[in-house]
């Protein structure tokens, strides 16, 4: 059977509960649905928001090569990756991952993947409000992400 | 001379203060690594959002490409920082 494939980037929020029933309702033979949220953080404070910017149209793309890779190396019933733009609040959802499959290590393993790779290739950029009111730094990219992503490449 | 479409995002799109624009490219310039050199000449928002070209990243056609890649042929060309997204 071919799996549910959802990518949306959009402004609005989403529903991590109703996004992870509907893949588990796909069909009898769902035994795992794992997920991931990424939210924006305060920093202790120091922030008022996160601002995120987006390629429209690439990152959509970016964001459905790096599912289909995920497919191709897990039996996943269904994948849902939701990503925001525009002003973030702290508590704010940023991203959804959720993926379905029979077991679950096949559904753990592909939410890490495609956090890793979303936080590399997907053309994503958030820039700081500071909660004084001033103009904030764009965030700078973790090597540590680069890491993250590469260790997927090593293993076969 | 080739029109190109060029897209500039974040960090890179401030410092040249456009979002976009057409550009007339000279037919020596070749590859992506090229051109940021070649818009670096353009003028000091350009030096600026190109001060450290090995940061610059750069997509063909809404893809990821390596700075060795062929310009030819491309509709749309987009530079922006390392992604910091999810």
């Amino acid at each position: 059977m071919d799996a549910r494939l959802i990518v949306r980037v959009q402004a609005e929020p989403f529903d991590p509960a109703a996004e992870m029933d509907a893949l588990a309702k796909l069909h009898d033979d769902i035994g795992a649905v794992a997920s991931f949220v990424g939210y924006c953080r305060s920093e202790g404070g120091r922030l008022a928001a996160l601002e995120l910017e987006h390629y429209p149209g690439m990152a959509e793309d970016e964001i459905e090569r790096v599912v289909h890779e995920a497919v191709t190396r897990w039996p996943l019933s269904g994948v849902t990756v939701i990503h925001r733009y525009g002003v973030m609040r702290p508590g704010d959802g940023i991203v959804l991952v959720v993926t379905a499959s029979t077991h679950r290590a096949a559904a753990f393993e592909s939410v890490e993947f495609l956090m890793d790779y979303l936080k590399t290739r997907a053309p994503f950029w958030k820039k700081e409000h500071r909660a004084d009111g001033s103009v904030g730094e764009w965030v700078e990219a973790k090597d540590l992400d680069d890491k993250a992503a590469e260790r997927w490449q090593t293993r076969s | 001379m080739t029109e190109i479409k060029l897209i500039y995002f974040a960090w890179v799109r401030e410092r040249i203060g456009l979002a976009e624009e057409r550009v007339d490219v000279p037919a020596s310039v070749q590859t992506v690594e090229e051109l940021a050199g070649w818009l670096q000449g353009r003028g000091e928002e350009y030096a600026y959002a190109f001060e450290n070209p090995a940061i610059v990243r750069a997509a063909i056609d809404r893809k990821h490409v390596k700075p060795d890649a062929l310009i030819s042929g491309a509709r749309e060309i987009a530079f922006f920082p390392p992604m910091t997204g999810g």
